[in-house]
């Protein structure tokens, strides 16, 4: 006799009668009901008449935040921690222990665990670490293993690497290809990030690559022919995301250029669209890129440029990177970049070369409401998001803690739904700002559906996980966030001060289906948390194979043996299967 | 002015004490009940203030009619008057680590000595030590680039290394001898227009007096074992000092940094 199969549903939540923002479903601000089950969306009709209910009458509900850009976990973060003690006491929101949570804090470089608090707080439930160093792949690992309930990524440095630029130099792509393959695996990396290609291995030998045609010196390729061929290989292997590009020449007067002429790089190849994902290249930090003038005193803001050249092409997505006028801590793997702060302010700095692969450098800086430069660097963060006409094209970031802490995100939020708090800003600042800069000119507010786009459909979709994140349809990850806020009853656009204090700490942070926030305060860490990670079969090569034990015989100061993250390295990964034999092109 | 007397009780043993609410700020206002419950440290613990002193007095209104004696020697007693901004503090024996670190006004006189980071960052006020002073005097937070930034700092003994590092505003005076570093970073984060701090030591130091200096002047009465290199010597005249017509070496620097600090070695 068979018994009838019994499915304990358990972990069943209904969050009743909120203002739902999903554009990933086309839903803006319909008062609906949401139900989960076992760590997934349902529909109302499958729960159980035992379901937790969460009145969110008169309260926003969106999917959970995606960070697409952030800098919370690896070797120059951590660095950061180690050579910011002052942060620590700059910073009002230490966190003291409890039974659940750790003690800890960092104004802008925070502890991995304060990390994943303050994430969870902002209603935020993946945060994906920008910059991995392969050799330093297992110390960003070991990080993310210590920010608890938020998932994470870590997008793997591949622009400066001497073998990604030797296969390019004698254009050989299938061993590219399988060289990326093999890294991403190495390393557990989920996208192939790019920062400052050759740029920073030209810094090795004390020169940089400010233009995309500017050889690396001894490698003898440039930029382009660095961009373009992982643009390819990215799209051969058929990854989630695209390319993630940190261009040539940040931060520098009259970098749009370098920043359109990258952009146009990839116009001709062919984007591989089976995860969803529309574009070939993600522009990240597009406010360091959108810069005229020739020098700092006659600087101005080129951000209808950037904006206007996304806005006519699909095979770009981007996020912002806003400066937030806070003083913060600047880490990248762009080292002569880092370099040209230390010799602009005096302050601390910290140099690292990474063997065959990457450097970084960090530098504390103080972005000044006085200062003309960082006034117009705020100015240009806004009238990017506002010029962008698409937000599915544009996201939310700071690039923290580049621009500003993540923390900001609240407060930012309130300057782009808000002409009133962003002009009230904008008083206090430098009187060349609104000259040099056309944010006083633009009236759009956005609405929260379209904050849900920059902050979670969009991202989402951009990364390739649009079928399981950024969205609250049936089937996908339970990862939701409820804000106190009732857009029917209060203007954000008169009340930016409500809207910033709602987002600040969210009601409820749902993520896996369990609650983890409430009332802005960590109540559990739920069992959810995940790594995601990219792997490319079918690129096996043994000529490559080859290459990479000459590599590490020759030059490497670890043995090929020791270089691999373990598989036990990562607790409860989501492997993102691609290339021919996950059915890719 | 108002005096609140705290003795320290003989029979209670404790490893190290974080007070940073012993303050004329903390303390005006309260009764005495409240005071005697306020929360101190020891280690990850914290315990009631009146568990280690005997309180007696009366409180002020007001912070600036406030004054608190330290009736004792409490050498493991650290962050006595941190953060105060008005009123005084008389500490009769000795004191721990931190002791007026970030005042901002008001006054503290320490009959004994004080352990390092003494009137660190400290924006205003007066902090006088009878006896000797730590190292870090004066100085910045660990980490930090910007130091003292006004007040004055007095020393009647000696005092330890990296006294006044990365200073910015404000004076500092030890009547003995220094040891190394003294000044060393100072006048990082002045602004162009600012004068910088100022040290007068009396006694002598063995070397390395204005390391990396940018903006501000060190006067030195006694003699330096090993001068910077980055210094340079400019010339040597009589010069005013206290009323009196003293002969100086004075050098500029640090070279090193391009700095613009003076530096009066009395010749």
């Amino acid at each position: 006799m068979v018994k009838p199969k019994v499915t304990t549903a358990t972990n069943e939540i209904l969050i009743k009668n909120g203002f739902v923002y999903d554009p990933a479903s086309g839903i803006n601000g319909d008062v609906k009901d949401i139900a989960v089950q076992n760590g997934k969306i349902v529909e109302a009709s499958k729960l159980t008449t035992g379901a937790r209910v969460i009145d969110a009458r008169g309260k926003i509900v969106m999917p959970g935040g995606i960070d697409i850009h952030t800098h919370i976990a690896g070797p120059k973060v951590n660095t950061g921690r180690m050579f910011r003690p002052e942060d620590k006491l700059h910073d009002a929101g230490m966190e003291s222990s409890s039974r659940l949570i750790r003690a800890g804090g960092g104004f802008s470089v925070p502890s991995t665990f304060t990390t994943a608090y303050r994430y969870a707080r902002l209603g935020y439930t993946m945060a994906n670490e920008a910059a991995m160093p392969p050799l330093l792949a297992r110390h960003t690992h070991e990080e993310i293993r210590d920010t608890p309930i938020i998932d994470q990524s870590a997008y793997t440095l591949l622009g400066n690497n001497w073998l990604v630029m030797e296969y390019i130099k004698r254009g050989e792509t299938e061993k590219l290809d399988a060289f990326v393959a093999w890294m991403l695996k190495a390393t557990k990396g989920f996208v192939v990030k790019l920062v400052n290609p050759g740029g920073t291995e030209a810094w090795g030998w004390g020169k940089n690559c400010v233009s995309i045609d500017d050889p690396v010196p001894y490698f003898d390729v440039t930029p382009t022919d660095i961009i373009k061929g992982l643009a390819g290989a990215n799209e051969r292997l058929g990854l989630p995301h695209s390319i993630h590009i940190h261009p040539n020449n940040l931060g520098h007067p009259g970098n749009v250029t370098t920043t359109l002429k990258t952009l146009a790089l990839t116009e001709g190849i062919k984007t591989h669209k089976k995860s969803g994902r529309t574009q070939n290249i993600h522009l990240t930090h597009a406010q360091f890129h959108s810069y005229g003038g020739t020098s700092w005193k006659d600087f101005f803001s080129e951000a209808s440029k950037t904006a206007d050249y996304i806005n006519s092409h699909d095979h770009v997505t981007s996020d912002v990177g806003f400066v937030t006028l806070d003083e913060t801590t600047t880490m990248t793997a762009d080292g002569p970049m880092e370099y040209g702060l230390h010799t602009l302010g005096h302050l601390k700095w910290c140099n690292a070369d990474v063997e065959l692969e990457t450097g970084s450098g960090l530098v504390p800086v103080l972005y000044s409401p006085a200062s003309h430069v960082n006034g117009i660097q705020w100015a240009i963060g806004i009238e990017l998001a506002l010029l962008i006409k698409d937000p599915m094209k544009c996201f939310m970031t700071t690039d923290h803690p580049n621009g500003g802490p993540f923390t900001r995100y609240p407060t930012i939020i309130s300057w782009l739904m808000s002409k009133k708090a962003r002009d009230a800003k904008m008083a206090t600042l430098h009187k060349w700002v609104p000259e040099r800069t056309k944010l006083s000119g633009i009236d759009r507010e956005l609405t929260f559906y379209e904050i849900a786009q920059m902050t979670r459909a969009g991202p989402a979709r951009s990364l390739g996980i649009s079928k399981k994140k950024g969205g609250l349809a049936p089937g996908m990850d339970a990862d939701i966030a409820i804000y106190a806020f009732n857009p029917k009853t209060t203007d954000a656009g008169q009340k930016p001060e409500a809207l910033v204090k709602a987002f600040e700490r969210s009601a409820y942070t749902i993520k896996g289906g369990e609650v983890v926030i409430k009332d802005g305060e960590v109540v559990a860490l739920g069992n959810s948390k995940s790594t995601f990670w990219s792997d490319a079969d079918g690129f096996d090569n043994k000529e490559v194979t080859h290459d990479i034990v000459d590599k590490f015989l020759k030059y490497y100061s670890v043995t090929l043996n020791n270089y691999p993250v373990q598989d036990s390295y990562i607790l409860n990964p989501t492997v993102i299967k691609c290339g021919p034999l996950a059915g890719g092109n | 002015m108002e005096k609140i007397t705290l003795t320290p009780k003989a029979d209670e043993k404790y490893l190290v004490l974080e007070a940073d609410c012993i303050t004329p700020d903390a303390f005006a206002g309260k009764t005495l009940d409240e005071i005697k419950e306020m929360k101190v440290w020891e280690g990850n613990t914290t315990w009631p203030l009146g568990k280690f002193f005997d309180i007696i007095g009366t409180v002020a209104d007001k912070a600036e009619d406030q004054a608190i004696v330290i009736n004792g020697n409490v050498p493991r007693v650290k962050y006595i008057g941190s953060r105060m901004t008005t009123g005084a503090i008389l500490c009769k024996g000795d004191v721990d680590m931190y002791c007026g670190a970030w005042m901002k006004g008001g006054s503290i006189i320490v009959k004994g000595n004080v352990d390092h980071f003494a009137g660190i960052q400290m924006e205003g006020g007066q902090l006088i030590i009878e006896g000797n002073a730590g190292n870090y005097l004066g100085a910045s937070y660990r980490g930090d680039w910007r130091g003292m930034k006004g007040g004055e700092i007095v020393v009647n003994g000696n005092a330890g290394c990296d006294l006044g590092e990365y200073m910015i505003g404000g004076t500092i005076t030890i009547k003995g001898n220094v040891d190394i570093n003294a000044g060393i970073h100072a006048g990082r984060a002045v602004g162009s227009k600012e004068p910088g701090g100022k040290i007068v030591i009396y006694g002598n130091s063995p070397g390395r007096v204005g390391g990396q200096l940018i903006r501000g002047n060190i006067y030195v009465l006694g003699k330096i074992d090993n001068m910077m290199p980055g210094f340079a010597l400019k010339e040597t005249k009589e010069l005013d000092f206290e009323g009196k017509m003293l002969p100086f070496n004075v050098f500029t620097g640090d070279r090193a940094e391009a700095g613009k600090g003076t530096l009066y070695v009395k010749a």
